[in-house]
């Protein structure tokens, strides 16, 4: 069937390589207004942490009983995001889904970029960040070691490593396409650049078969943290006595919701992405196809989840419990954020049961915009409202962010799309390699023979 | 075989695609050629079998470091929590073996995916920004969109008289000696033009 090729077109590999390392070599003037826009929002993010730390954490509108608010909801919804691009990558490699080559590259830099951003808030949280090092056990004059006891410290390990390895992995993938790179480069400085990154890659036959098996070692080895990951932020919540946030499912619920969150980011970038640059022979709708039933599928559990601890709630028979889930956050301060972020995250998703809007380059854009705030809105929700009603009714306090944390949340977007931007202007943005053996494949079942067999 | 230098007087041969090295390649083996390595743009886990590597030592050694990862973050958690500082909560052990699982498995995850990454370059010698291939004329398509053959020039089966010519009814656009300076076309009787 026509409309299920992963690949199009029939020009040569050369001229499939140069069409794909394109973005190296011109820069659209779109790409100039979008930087100069990402810019505005790193300077923003840059001064609200320059107030922060300068004025201390009383300009973020959190305090006692809220002392979790928008910082580690952005911590959340970063970390979240984080996570298709290893699942995209290292899962479907395990799989072995031959799509995921065209898309894994900006999925896996989406990844880091997210986690760049997802790092500095528990960082600003923590009101003095020049301690951050006291979160490290190293032998202090002080005597005192990190309680290891504590979720905050397994988080601390948690995400440090999925940052490492997302960060080599995404290296390791990158050797070869940073040699063709500098193959094709066309001046002297980018040739040496390329070339330095390269590592001397040279193709040869004994470097991809031990490259290859540490390619799918690094792998095997990314896909059990993409569940441990916010499974271990999750116990931050889970492990409190807090109504709303003590419950045994958080650890799947959690990851399910990062993943969807992830693909509907990989779907914003991918969308313009592929438009800009001429990328749908590479990234055709067959990809969008194949991540917008992901999507549906996630958003499934998703809902499953919303109604299954709401249900559990209920089932308990515990006041507290009862009262956060059915009262407080249908009905209570916030309520209309949770009616907004039920209806993204549950309604959303089930327009992909329809195969043309799957294909539907607006649609999948405008829902995935829509899915991301609902699922910004989804752990606000569980930290906001969980915190601000708790046990005894006198320490109740309502909870309303001051413009640091505005700031902060629209400057972390500034510098992800930054970062994005620059990563799409000097980075092999596809996989090349994989590309082109994709397209070997295809080419060798519809001759009808596997190479040289 | 592992390129590590070649011989002076090793044979370099292009092709235009892989299909026709695969089976150039399978061919050369079959006619008694051991010294033989492949450059391409993409892998080729098709030759693995023709090319007869060394069984790859890279996955015992991730598991060592995934070990040793484990048993460093496991020790870092006792030092620190039952040794150095011990702190009773609630009557909990100090000990508290299911709480260090997590940063345990983190640790072990960390200490096997860093031997991966650093072992593959260790294994490879890379980096290593130079090699006698990138001076073949041509040579820098090897990672875009063309495929060589080179076939030591120490092998038992390889002559001057011969393999270019071998090479040449495989398919080959060219061939080359492989220190760089001489075109194998002297021996052969072809010269470089034919290159594209």
């Amino acid at each position: 069937m026509n409309d299920r090729v992963l690949l199009h077109g029939n020009a040569g590999d050369a001229a499939l390589t140069d069409s794909l390392l394109a973005p190296l070599w011109r820069t659209p003037s779109l790409w100039w207004m979008l930087f100069v826009v990402s810019c505005a929002g790193t300077v923003l993010f840059v001064f609200s942490i320059y107030w922060t730390i300068a004025k201390g954490i009383g300009t973020w509108g959190n305090n006692i009983p809220v002392a979790w608010a928008f910082a580690i909801t952005d911590f959340v919804w970063w970390i979240g995001i984080g996570h298709a691009g290893t699942f995209i990558s290292a899962f479907l490699l395990l799989l072995n889904q031959k799509w995921r080559g065209s898309v894994n590259r900006v999925a896996e830099a989406m990844t880091i970029f997210a986690l760049v951003n997802a790092a500095m808030f528990p960082l600003l949280h923590l009101g003095r960040p020049w301690f951050f090092y006291w979160l490290a056990p190293y032998p202090a004059t002080m005597g005192v070691w990190p309680n290891f006891k504590s979720s905050l410290p397994w988080d601390v390990a948690a995400v440090t490593t999925y940052f490492t390895v997302s960060l080599l992995f995404w290296y390791m993938g990158l050797v070869p396409d940073l040699a063709s790179a500098r193959d094709r480069a066309v001046s002297r400085a980018r040739k040496l650049a390329y070339g330095i990154f390269a590592l001397g890659w040279r193709g040869s036959g004994y470097q991809w078969q031990r490259y290859r098996i540490a390619y799918v070692l690094l792998a095997a080895l990314a896909t059990p943290l993409v569940i441990s990951v916010h499974s271990v932020v999750s116990l931050d919540f889970a492990i409190a006595q807090l109504p709303g946030w003590h419950s045994t499912i958080f650890p799947p619920y959690f990851v399910v919701g990062a993943i969807y969150s992830g693909l509907a980011m990989v779907l914003m970038l991918l969308i313009p992405l592929r438009r800009a640059f001429h990328f749908e022979d590479v990234i055709t709708e067959a990809h969008l196809d194949r991540i917008a039933k992901l999507m549906l599928a996630m958003g499934l559990m998703l809902a499953y989840s919303y109604a299954m601890e709401t249900f559990m709630a209920w089932y308990s028979g515990d006041h507290f419990e009862r009262y956060t889930y059915l009262f407080s956050r249908p009905f209570g301060p916030y309520a209309v954020l949770y009616w907004i972020m039920t209806a993204l995250n549950v309604l959303t998703p089930n327009i992909f049961w329809s195969r043309r809007l799957r294909r539907s380059t607006p649609a999948l854009f405008i829902a995935s915009f829509g899915i991301l705030i609902g699922m910004w809105l989804e752990r606000f929700a569980i930290i906001v409202t969980s915190l601000n009603r708790d046990f005894l009714p006198s320490s109740w306090h309502f909870y309303a962010p001051s413009w640091v944390d505005f700031g902060l949340l629209a400057g972390s977007i500034g510098l992800f799309g930054m970062l994005f931007l620059l990563f799409i202007r000097y980075v092999p943005t596809v996989a090349l390699s994989e590309v082109k053996r994709l397209r070997l494949e295809l080419a060798n079942e519809a001759a009808g023979e596997v190479a040289g067999a | 075989m592992r390129d590590r230098d070649w011989p002076a007087g090793s044979f370099a041969a292009e092709f235009a695609d892989a299909n026709a090295l695969v089976a150039a390649v399978r061919s050369l083996r079959a006619r008694g050629y051991s010294g033989i390595e492949t450059y391409s743009p993409m892998p080729l886990p098709e030759l693995d079998a023709t090319l007869r590597f060394r069984k790859s030592r890279l996955p015992a050694l991730v598991f060592v470091g995934g070990v040793a990862g484990g048993a460093i973050s496991y020790f870092i958690q006792w030092y620190a929590d039952v040794y150095a500082y011990p702190l009773n909560l609630g009557g909990r052990p100090v000990n508290a073996v299911t709480a260090f699982i997590i940063p345990t498995f983190e640790g072990t995850i960390l200490g096997a995916a860093l031997v991966a990454f650093f072992g593959l370059w260790f294994v490879l010698r890379l980096p290593t920004y130079w090699h006698s291939v990138f001076d073949l004329p041509g040579f820098e398509r090897a990672t875009v969109d063309r495929y060589w053959v080179a076939v030591s020039g120490e092998d038992a089966r390889a002559g001057a008289e011969v393999t270019p010519n071998e090479l040449r009814a495989l398919g080959a656009l060219r061939v080359v000696v492989l220190d760089g300076a001489e075109d194998a076309g002297a021996a052969g009787g072809v010269g470089l033009e034919g290159a594209r």
